[in-house]
C-alpha cells in the first residue's frame, strides 16, 4: 500500500515513539473523541456508531463486527472491561507481534476509544507469555501515554478515566479463545466456558466485557478520525478496510503485507512475497496457520477478502497465508499441523483430547512406515468423530488438516503408504524420536500438554 | 529470602492491577521462577500464600502452562521454533544442529547447567524463521553459524564435533 493505515511504522520512522506518533495525527482521534473540559468531544454512542458504520469486522479470525459487538454490552452495569486478545498463536501469524512492537501508541489509541465507546474503566492487553520483549516495548508506551495525560484519571480534565494494563500468557495456544483467555486473566487454567453467557453480558469477573483483537482495535484511531466513509474507500461491501496478510513458507521474502480487503488475490499475495523459492510450483495454501483447510493451487486467483476465501473452500480468519510448493510432503505437513493440535488441546472435552492424541498417533504410525491404506479413512473417522463435537474451535480446527489434506491430496497419502510401509523405510525418525523423547519427558503427572 | 521480602515493591504493584488476588498467580509466578530459575514447591507456596489459593490450584496452573518450569533449567533456556511455518524454511535440520552443538538432545540440559534446550510450537515470528528464545528474548533468522557464536558468547564453547550425548 502506498500509505499504510495500520502498518505505519513502514511509513513513519519512529512510530513508535510518542512524539513522532503524535506529530503524525497520534492521538487525535482520542481527543477528538473524549473532548475536554473546553471543547464537547463524541457521545460514547457517536464513537461506537462510527466503527459500525465503518463495517469494521473483527481481524482476530472470526470476522465478526466490531460495532455491533460493542453495543451487546448492557449500558447500566458496572464496571464494564475490554479486553484486548494479543494472544497470537496460530501457526504463521505475527502481525499483532509487529504493531505492538513497532506501532503500540495505535493499539493504545485503539484501547482506549473502544473502552470509552462502551465506557469501561479498566482494559487488559493479554500478550502471549513468548511477547515478553513486545510487552516491555508496549508497556514503555503505555508509561508515555500516562505521562502526557492520555490516559488515567480524568483524562483532559473530563470525567472519564481509564487504566490500560498487560497481562502475559504463559504459552497456550488455548487462551486465544476468548473465554479461555477471560479465565486466563482472572488466574485459572485456560480452558474455554460454556456460552451463554456470552462474554459482553457476563465476560471478566463475570462483568460486562468487549474482546478484539490486537489489528481490530489498531483500525479505531483512523475510522474515529477521518470517518466511516474514508474508512469505506478500502475493501469491499462486505469486508471493508484494510487487513494485515501475514505470509510465511515457502516464499521468498516472508513478512506482513497490508493491503484492501477484496483488491488482490493470493497468487498477488505470494508475488508481493517475492514468489516461490526457486519459482517452485504452489502445492497447497493455508489462509488462516493450521486452523484454516488448505486449499489447493487451482484457486490462487481467489480475492482476499472473507466472503472470497469462503467461497473457495477456506477461511481467511487471522489471513496467516503458509505457503507450500512442490518440495513439500504432504503427509508431514498434515503431521506437523496435528502434532501442534495434540499439543495445544486444552483437556477440557473429550473429542478434542482423545482425538487429537489419536490422530498423531495414526500419522506417527504412517510416518513411521508402519502405514497401511485402511490407516487414511481411520483418520478420517478420528476427524469426524470430533467434527461438531468439541466443546470449542480448537477442536474443531484441529480437523482441517486431516480432512482437507486427505480431501485435496489423498493420492499423496496412498504413494506415501506405498512407498513407506515395511517398518523399515519411515523417514523424519529425527523428528518422530525428539518429539517422542519431549512428550515422554513432559508427560509428568500434572498432564502438562505436550 | 522469601518472595514477598525480594520483591515486595513489584507484588504490590502487580496485585494492584486486579480486583481479585488470584489474577496476579502468573505474574507472581514469573517473578518467582525469575528470583528462583524455576517453579519451586518452595516458590509455589509463596505466591499461593500471596494469591490466598490453595498451592495446589498454583500447582495446577504451573503444570497447564507451558512456560512455567516445574523442574529446574539451565541458566539459559533455548526454545527453537519447530512448528510448520518454521520447518518449511529449515527449522527441523536446525534443532538438529543445535542439539549437535549443545551436545544434548531437545528437552535436556547441558550437564554444566549452562544450557536448556527446548522445542516449541509457533512463536509469532514466521517471517524470521528459524527462530528461538533465549531466556525469552527473540533470535531472529538464525543460521547454524550464528547460533554457534550465540552459543559461545553466552560461554558455552562446547565443540561442534561432540556427538549427541544424554545427560
Amino acid at each position: 500500500m502506498e500509505k499504510h493505515v495500520l502498518l505505519r511504522d513502514l511509513d513513519v520512522p519512529n512510530i513508535r515513539e510518542i512524539a513522532v506518533y503524535q506529530a503524525n495525527d497520534g492521538y487525535a482521534a482520542w481527543r477528538k473523541a473524549i473532548g475536554s473540559l473546553e471543547v464537547a468531544g463524541m457521545k460514547p454512542d457517536e464513537v461506537m456508531g462510527v466503527v459500525k458504520d465503518a463495517g469494521l469486522r473483527g481481524r482476530g479470525g472470526a470476522g465478526f463486527p466490531a460495532g455491533l459487538k460493542w453495543s451487546f454490552l448492557p449500558k447500566d452495569m458496572f464496571p464494564k472491561y475490554v479486553v484486548v486478545n494479543g494472544d497470537e498463536s496460530e501457526a504463521g501469524t505475527f502481525k499483532d507481534h509487529q504493531l505492538v512492537e513497532n506501532n503500540p501508541h495505535q493499539v493504545i489509541e485503539g484501547v482506549a476509544l473502544c473502552s470509552y465507546a462502551v465506557q469501561a474503566g479498566t482494559a487488559y492487553i493479554y500478550l502471549r507469555g513468548e511477547f515478553y520483549e513486545p510487552a516491555k516495548a508496549l508497556q514503555k508506551a503505555i508509561d508515555e501515554a500516562y505521562a502526557a495525560g492520555l490516559l488515567g484519571k480524568n483524562i483532559f480534565g473530563t470525567s472519564y478515566s481509564l487504566d490500560i494494563h498487560i497481562h502475559l500468557g504463559a504459552g497456550a495456544y488455548i487462551c486465544g479463545e476468548e473465554t479461555a483467555l477471560l479465565e486466563s486473566l482472572e488466574g485459572k487454567l485456560g480452558q474455554p466456558r460454556l456460552r451463554p453467557p456470552f462474554p459482553a453480558v457476563q465476560g471478566l469477573y463475570a462483568k460486562p466485557t468487549v474482546i478484539n483483537n490486537i489489528e481490530t482495535l489498531a483500525n479505531v484511531p483512523p475510522i474515529v478520525l477521518y470517518g466511516a466513509k474514508w474508512y469505506r474507500q478500502f475493501g469491499t461491501e462486505k469486508s471493508p478496510g484494510t487487513k494485515i496478510f501475514c505470509v510465511s513458507g515457502r516464499v521468498n521474502k516472508p513478512g506482513n503485507f497490508e493491503l484492501p480487503l477484496g483488491q488482490y488475490t493470493i497468487r498477488d499475495l505470494i508475488e508481493m512475497a517475492g514468489g516461490t523459492i526457486d519459482g517452485r510450483p504452489v502445492k497447497g495454501i493455508l489462509p488462516a496457520g493450521s486452523s484454516a483447510p488448505i486449499l489447493p493451487a487451482s484457486v490462487l486467483d481467489t480475492k482476499l477478502d472473507y466472503e472470497s476465501v469462503a467461497a473457495a473452500g477456506s477461511i481467511l480468519g487471522s489471513a496467516s497465508f503458509v505457503i507450500l510448493d512442490d518440495t513439500v510432503d504432504i503427509v508431514w505437513a498434515a503431521r506437523k499441523m496435528v502434532r501442534f493440535f495434540k499439543h495445544e488441546s486444552c483437556g477440557k472435552c473429550t473429542p478434542c483430547r482423545e482425538g487429537t492424541f489419536w490422530a498423531l498417533r495414526v500419522y506417527d504410525k504412517i510416518v513411521s512406515g508402519h502405514g497401511t491404506q485402511r490407516d487414511i479413512d481411520m483418520l478420517v473417522d478420528v476427524a469426524n468423530g470430533m467434527a461438531n463435537k468439541c466443546f470449542c474451535l480448537l477442536g474443531e480446527f484441529s480437523t482441517s488438516p486431516v480432512l482437507s489434506t486427505i480431501k485435496h491430496f489423498r493420492p499423496e497419502y496412498e504413494q506415501f503408504i506405498r512407498e513407506h510401509h515395511d517398518g523399515k523405510s519411515g523417514i523424519y525418525q529425527d523428528e518422530l524420536i525428539r518429539d517422542h523423547a519431549i512428550s515422554v519427558l513432559s508427560e509428568a503427572p500434572t498432564g502438562k500438554s505436550h | 529470602m522469601t518472595l514477598k521480602e525480594k520483591r515486595a515493591a513489584d507484588i504490590e504493584k502487580v496485585l494492584a492491577k486486579y480486583p481479585t488476588k488470584r489474577s496476579a498467580v502468573m505474574p507472581l509466578l514469573y517473578m518467582a521462577q525469575e528470583e528462583y530459575g524455576f517453579c519451586s514447591d518452595d516458590a509455589m507456596r509463596e505466591v499461593a500464600d500471596i494469591t490466598a489459593l490453595d498451592p495446589t490450584e498454583v500447582k495446577s496452573i504451573v503444570g497447564f502452562y507451558t512456560m512455567f518450569f516445574e523442574e529446574k533449567t539451565g541458566q539459559y533456556v533455548i526454545e527453537v521454533c519447530d512448528d510448520l511455518p518454521c520447518a518449511l524454511r529449515g527449522a527441523d535440520a536446525f534443532v538438529h544442529h543445535c542439539e549437535r552443538k549443545l551436545g544434548v538432545q531437545a528437552g535436556q540440559t547441558t550437564p554444566d547447567g549452562k544450557f536448556t534446550l527446548r522445542t516449541v510450537m509457533c512463536i509469532a515470528a514466521c517471517d524470521r524463521a528459524p527462530v528461538a528464545q533465549v531466556n525469552r528474548e527473540y533470535r531472529y533468522s538464525l543460521t547454524p553459524e550464528s547460533f554457534d557464536k550465540m552459543v559461545d558468547d553466552l560461554g558455552g564453547a562446547r565443540s561442534t564435533a561432540a556427538g549427541p550425548q544424554t545427560a
